[in-house]
């Protein structure tokens, strides 16, 4: 259970770190390329996640093209370094797709206001993230929720290995696989409250907007 | 006293074919109250965006102070944060009133801004609502304390787009005060674009119609509405439909 949070927890961390400036940039700005990257993120999410997983495990497998670099950035597979990797891929697209609709659904003309008042760019960037808050917390929520529950990427890049890799939700499928329903509907369980109080505090943290 | 603060020459303004601006020759001076009246469409709006260096000109430059802008020329930051906007629509951010209002200040990374931000909010008569949320505000109330968030700029430059367009007599007998003493008192230069020409004739100290992105004619209030030189101008202000 903690490995659970401790992998999606910085998962996300990494893919929010990465996904609101990518979100704010693709909704506040207009660039050649842009609407493509705007496919590919929309693709992205709803990509399945276990094809990400197969990409990742494909990527760090000692054939793989990653495998003979020595680096604290590449993890090794069947680690939890591995699975960060693949979800912090995963929760990227959600992050930065509600983050732009969010974004863009500030009214332009605020913009407009915003910069007459004396804006540089940077600062009407954080203005407008800003008045879309609810709206980008939302996108934190959906990468946390996409990631929590997410079993085929983790099951794939970590091996679900006793003590070191299993999470929540590899424990259910292997659980209800051994006949132990018990245990599997009671992991269930407490992947739901962890969820629950996860999106619980995020929304406290955000100060209740109604 | 003859002080001049923007110098506008051969500007023209073009988004893809479509020529929205184009304007041979305007001086504002320090200090005055111009009115920007016309039909809907005439490019009033375009040119204030470009007096406050929202959009750059397709050609030709402005010179603002001893500042020249253009389309391959920024205008540094701190001679833009000279200019503010007033729009039709308020524009309050979400947040509340005394927020709104110390927003501009905020940006210039100004921290003494309490008295300020009363002051300002006394000015516009809404100091009893500075802790309200701004989106809790009437119509009336809204654009007060816009104008409060660009008056506690204390800009050399107001620009005012139809700033009472949508209010009623009252909260515009208020906000035409507002702006008239503080041209008075502070000696800001006012631009003031409205439909409404008896607000022009009350506020204005020279008045210009533009139709079609052109200026037709410009001249002291006065003579602008007694005694127009061009026929447009006749025809505009007894409220005849121009071509």
């Amino acid at each position: 259970m903690a490995l659970s949070l401790r992998v999606s927890g910085l998962a996300l961390l990494i893919s929010t770190a990465a996904g609101i400036p990518t979100g704010a940039l693709l909704g506040l700005t207009r660039f050649r390329g842009r609407p493509f990257l705007v496919t590919l993120m929309y693709t992205g999410m709803g990509f399945p996640p276990v094809v990400v997983g197969l990409f990742v495990y494909l990527f760090l497998s000692r054939n793989g093209p990653l495998a003979g670099i020595e680096s604290a950035l590449i993890p090794a597979l069947f680690t939890p370094g591995a699975m960060v990797l693949a979800q912090s891929i995963i929760a990227f697209p959600l992050v930065a797709g509600f983050t732009m609709a969010a974004v863009m659904g500030v009214d332009p003309q605020l913009r407009l206001q915003v910069q007459a008042l004396g804006a540089t760019h940077w600062q009407t960037t954080l203005t407008i993230l800003a008045e879309a808050r609810m709206g980008v917390l939302v996108s934190v929520i959906a990468g946390f929720g996409g990631i929590i529950s997410e079993v085929g990427a983790v099951m794939l890049v970590g091996g679900n290995i006793d003590g070191r890799t299993r999470v929540l939700t590899t424990a259910i499928v292997l659980e209800t696989r051994k006949g132990n329903f018990d245990l599997a509907i009671a992991l269930g369980i407490i992947l739901l409250g962890l969820t629950f109080l996860a999106n619980w505090l995020m929304l406290r943290l955000q100060g209740s907007d109604e | 006293m003859n002080d001049e603060l923007y110098r506008l020459k051969n500007i023209t303004k073009a988004y893809g074919e479509r020529h929205v601006l184009q304007i041979d020759a305007l001086t504002i001076e320090r200090g005055e109250i111009l009115a920007l009246v016309g039909p809907s469409g005439a490019g009033k709006s375009t040119l204030l965006r470009l007096l406050n260096f929202l959009e750059v000109p397709t050609h030709g430059r402005i010179r603002f102070q001893n500042a020249e802008f253009s389309a391959s020329q920024p205008m540094p930051l701190s001679l833009r944060r000279r200019v503010t906007t007033v729009f039709q629509r308020p524009f309050l951010l979400n947040r509340s009133v005394s927020a709104n209002v110390r927003y501009g200040l905020r940006l210039r990374g100004r921290r003494d801004h309490t008295h300020a931000v009363e002051q300002a909010l006394e000015q516009v008569g809404l100091a009893n609502l500075a802790r309200q949320p701004a989106r809790t505000l009437s119509g009336g109330e809204a654009q007060r304390v816009a104008l409060a968030r660009a008056l506690v700029i204390r800009p050399d430059v107001l620009l005012l787009d139809e700033p009472t367009a949508n209010l009623d007599p009252q909260n515009i007998a208020l906000i035409e005060k507002i702006v008239a003493d503080l041209n008075q008192q502070q000696g800001t230069t006012l631009v003031l674009v409205t439909h409404n020409i008896f607000q022009a004739r009350r506020l204005a100290k020279r008045a210009a119609l533009m139709m079609d992105g052109r200026i037709v004619e410009t001249a002291v209030t006065e003579t602008f509405f007694q005694n127009p030189r061009d026929p447009r101008t006749a025809a505009f202000i007894r409220g005849d439909i121009v071509y």
